[in-house]
């Protein structure tokens, strides 16, 4: 699997250490426009906007190209974020990967499953990693954000957190900054019913984080990406301390709480089984968000006592 | 969209899936008809979004007029797991020799489609014993490996052959129809050693919707969800009294669990999208107020971006308008939380540090109102 951290930040020799360059796919709509001044902000070196029919033009300063393909050539660009609409989603991701793109954030929500499986079997063979779709994206604090969250909730730190939402990934994350956890990365996987990086491919990209100390994993009631991330946890040895977090408990079965991954059939998807799992795994799961950050804090003082 | 029964097999007998002769209907004068034309016996069968009819005695043989005319309205009365009977299906009853499952699916973990299929069907997914799975990438299945399929579960003659034919329809509709799930359970085979599907399950990509005008028939919306899904807000409606609110799906799950904990009951799930301006929050308790038994509401924001003053003037118009009159149990998270408590210090809304403050006040305030 291609490393993230070596994407993101590239090597300390590399010349763009820390800044690597970042295109936007989508950047001159309303959207797009909007978060990627707010990446801009955050630090990110937003190189080159796409929008077919707007080559040429330039937008708060940063050039924007017809396709990926120009884009990349111009900028060398690795990384690609995308705030294009469902519809279009499929179409533009294939041209990003094809043209060499190794990390493409898909914020689109509302892609349709088929369009993601098809995206996949090409990513796959061009070695890149999707991260979404329906993500929030991925940020390491206080050096660069791919993605639509807010900056406040996060600070620098040691801890890595994994999420299918959003939102909980901002409270919770901010739970952990005021606790005094920092995070080394935090990354939303997305809440749709397949994943391009799927909780156990988050987790492997985690662990060789040089300076990481623990892992919150932020799931939610659907699939079985939280039982597969326990028997892997089990099965890999794993030492450092990882506290869970899973919602829709009291979600009734058979109804989609908004996002299209999260529905329980039976037994499948259900919160019981991804609890049930997780306990075998060692991994204590906290009721609340709230509850997170001292269960993290409890699990860490056993470790290093 | 999870397909009725009947909707399933209208699919099915599209493609060629033999399926019993049936017909549907909404009210008993055209039960009457449909029974007539049909003849008896049959059985009357309710139709309804959830499984587990046959245990709640939605599912009922029916051999003459008298039965009928006790049954039919009997079953269109009944609820299934809180689900209403939305249409009844009469269908044939036919001569079974054996009952096989077989359903073609989405297997998130393995991110490819997947066979399962037992010689034991007629009972729900779990308890189905000897499950012969097979992984089929993007849903296409060949002729090859539908007929190891067949002869892993037993099946042998003209079964097999019919089973092949069967299980490659069923990767066409899954294909074609972009279906998550597409089952058949049971499979009859018949004492000539024909297959019949007895029943159908089919659930397709609602983010597919669009490539799909001719699946919209078949979508059963309230008209709540309908104005939900026109705002891009996700809307599920709950038996409870206490509505909740939030951005994001994540965070209004967790509000739902957190409530329930306590001891409250949730009215609706109502996830107003990452963002929350004061137009969505507004038209959020637009929605809200068209809601029956709803005894005070409970809003989960996490901000960051999103200023909560914005929320609260959403609050406020919605008061002097007229178009609440509950209380608010409001956690708003973000920026200038100091100003909009100001903004609605002689409002019925009352604003909270945390959401755990929040839930136990909405948790009081309910029970003391009912």
């Amino acid at each position: 699997m291609p490393n993230i951290a070596e994407i993101l930040q590239g090597n300390p020799n590399d010349s763009d250490y820390n800044k690597k360059p970042v295109i936007v796919q989508g950047m001159t709509g309303n959207y797009g426009a909007y978060h990627t001044q707010r990446m801009l902000d955050y630090g990110t070196n937003i190189v080159a906007g796409v929008t077919p029919g707007k080559g040429g033009k330039k937008h708060e300063n940063i050039p924007v190209y017809n396709t990926v393909k120009e884009a990349v050539d111009a900028t060398g660009s690795k990384i690609s974020i995308m705030f294009v609409p469902a519809k279009f989603f499929l179409g533009a991701a294939k041209e990003a990967i094809e043209a060499g793109i190794k990390l493409l954030v898909a914020i689109p929500e509302h892609v349709p499953v088929r369009d993601t499986l098809e995206l996949l079997e090409l990513s796959k063979k061009n070695d890149a990693i999707i991260i979404g779709p329906n993500t929030p994206g991925v940020l390491i604090p206080e050096l660069i954000k791919l993605g639509i969250m807010p900056a406040s909730p996060f600070k620098s730190g040691n801890i890595g957190v994994l999420s299918k939402s959003g939102t909980l990934l901002y409270e919770i994350s901010n739970n952990l900054s005021e606790a005094g956890f920092g995070q080394c990365i935090t990354l939303g996987i997305g809440g749709d019913p397949i994943n391009g990086t799927r909780l156990i491919d988050a987790f492997d990209m985690l662990v060789n984080f040089p300076n990481l100390e623990g892992i919150v994993v932020v799931g939610e009631i659907g699939g079985d990406a939280e039982e597969i991330l326990a028997q892997h946890v089990i099965n890999s040895n794993f030492k450092k301390p990882i506290v869970a977090y899973i919602a829709g408990r009291a979600a009734p079965k058979e109804k989609r709480m908004g996002h299209a991954g999260a529905i329980v059939y039976g037994n499948y998807g259900s919160a019981e089984s991804k609890v049930s799992m997780f306990n075998k795994a060692n991994v204590p799961v906290a009721k609340r968000p709230a509850e997170v950050a001292m269960l993290l804090a409890g699990k860490l003082k056993k470790t290093s006592a | 969209m999870r397909l009725l029964e009947y909707q399933a097999k209208e699919l099915f007998a599209e493609y060629g899936i033999k399926v019993p002769k049936g017909f549907t209907s909404k009210n008993i004068e055209q039960g009457r008809k449909d029974a007539h034309e049909l003849g008896f016996p049959f059985v009357i069968k309710s139709q309804v979004p959830v499984g587990g009819r046959g245990k709640a005695g939605a599912i009922q043989k029916c051999h003459n007029q008298d039965e009928f005319e006790l049954k039919y309205p009997q079953i269109l009365e009944m609820s299934v797991k809180g689900e209403k009977t939305r249409a009844i299906l009469l269908e044939k009853m036919a001569e079974i020799k054996k009952e096989l499952y077989l359903s073609l699916f989405l297997n998130r973990g393995k991110r490819c489609y997947t066979i399962i299929s037992s010689a034991e069907g007629g009972v729900e997914i779990e308890s189905v014993k000897n499950q012969v799975i097979r992984e089929v990438g993007l849903g296409e299945i060949d002729k090859q490996i539908a007929e190891d399929v067949a002869k892993e579960i037993g099946l042998e003659g003209n079964s097999v052959s019919d089973f092949v034919d069967f299980l490659q329809k069923l990767s066409k509709i899954t294909i074609e129809k972009e279906a998550e799930l597409a089952e058949i359970n049971p499979v009859a085979v018949l004492s000539d050693g024909s297959l019949l599907a007895l029943d159908g399950k089919v659930i397709t990509d609602d983010n597919s919707n669009f490539r799909h005008p001719e699946m919209l028939k078949y979508q059963e919306q309230t008209e709540l969800e309908e104005r939900a899904e026109k705002s891009g807000f996700s809307l599920v409606e709950l038996n409870g009294d206490i509505a909740v609110v939030g951005n994001g799906a994540g965070l209004v799950m967790s509000t739902l669990d957190m409530l329930s904990d306590n001891g409250g009951k949730p009215a609706c799930f109502l996830d107003v999208g990452g963002g929350a301006t004061e137009e969505s929050v507004y038209e959020a308790l637009i929605l809200i107020s068209k809601m029956q038994n709803v005894k005070g509401i409970l809003v989960n924001l996490f901000g960051g971006i999103v200023r909560t003053t914005t929320v609260a003037a959403a609050f406020i118009k919605a008061y002097k308008n007229k178009l609440i009159d509950l209380t608010v149990y409001a956690r708003l998270k973000g920026a200038e939380s100091e100003k909009s408590r100001e903004m609605l210090k002689n409002t019925q809304t009352q604003l909270f540090d945390s959401v755990e403050e929040a839930i136990n006040a909405a948790v009081i305030g309910v029970r003391k109102n009912a």
